[in-house]
């Protein structure tokens, strides 16, 4: 076949349930296509494979017009969590993962998962702040490398 | 399509290698199947997918993507991905002579 996709370095930079979830269903939709696929998060991406945080992602409800939602009332507090539940309770009638089985899955079907070094010390944190499928906390330059001969999406 | 012959058996693939008519499989054409997806032999582990994946489809008229087919095969993902490494629900399709999965995730 022409023009195939042979491997795929997919960024994830955001840290809402909105920012996260594309770049894991693209990456876990590449190794079920024989894809080869290597997830890297960085800033506040990073939430995404943090131990404490990744089970708590959270909705934007401020600055999110496709929500709908008019920007007062997104800001009030308990708004993100009560969207947050809401989206979680629709996408388990769909069988869609939580963020932490998903990522397990995704470590599970022979994906790389990375974290940036440069936010890594940003936010002061370590290996150890960090679920265990985590491969490497590593630099963009070894991004590249590793990236290289594929395609790089960012989320 | 194109017409491609399997164990001495015209049958006819999409042009993803896929079978067009799925009910013209037969056990017999899976191991050439198999080979041509790079598995050099069905062992009874991928046989339990392939067999697997062709009673969802025939149930249910489509395949089970990788997470479902880990949730009810009992397979794990890990496994699944260490018999059929450029894709389980794929490549299991293939050789079971079914459609591709369709499914994001």
């Amino acid at each position: 076949m022409e023009g195939t996709i042979e491997k795929v370095s997919i960024i994830i930079s955001k840290g809402s349930l909105d920012g996260v979830y594309p770049g894991l269903i693209m990456a876990n939709g590449a190794r079920a296509e024989g894809i080869e696929a290597n997830l890297f998060f960085t800033f506040f991406g990073l939430d995404a494979i943090h131990k404490q945080r990744h089970e708590h992602i959270k909705m934007a409800t401020v600055g999110n017009p496709g929500l709908h939602v008019a920007t007062l009332l997104g800001g009030l507090p308990g708004m993100s969590s009560v969207m947050t539940h809401y989206m979680n309770h629709k996408m388990a009638e769909l069988d869609i993962p939580s963020i932490p089985e998903f990522i397990e899955m995704i470590a599970d079907t022979g994906a790389g998962l990375y974290a940036c070094k440069a936010s890594v010390d940003l936010f002061g944190l370590e290996k150890n702040d960090f679920i265990p499928q985590v491969q490497d906390i590593i630099t963009v330059g070894e991004f590249y490398a590793k990236a290289a001969g594929g395609q790089i999406i960012f989320t | 399509m194109t017409t491609s012959t399997i164990a001495s058996h015209d049958v006819e693939l999409n042009d993803e290698g896929f079978f067009v008519h799925p009910e013209d499989w037969t056990e017999e054409m899976a191991p050439e199947i198999a080979r041509r997806e790079g598995i050099e032999e069905l062992t009874p582990a991928h046989w339990q997918v392939v067999r697997f994946m062709r009673s969802e489809y025939l149930d249910k008229g489509t395949g089970p993507t990788v997470r479902v087919l880990a949730k009810t095969s009992g397979v794990s993902v890990k496994e699944l991905y260490e018999l059929f490494p450029k894709g389980p629900a794929k490549v299991a399709a293939k050789i079971a002579g079914i459609p591709k999965p369709r499914g994001c995730i």
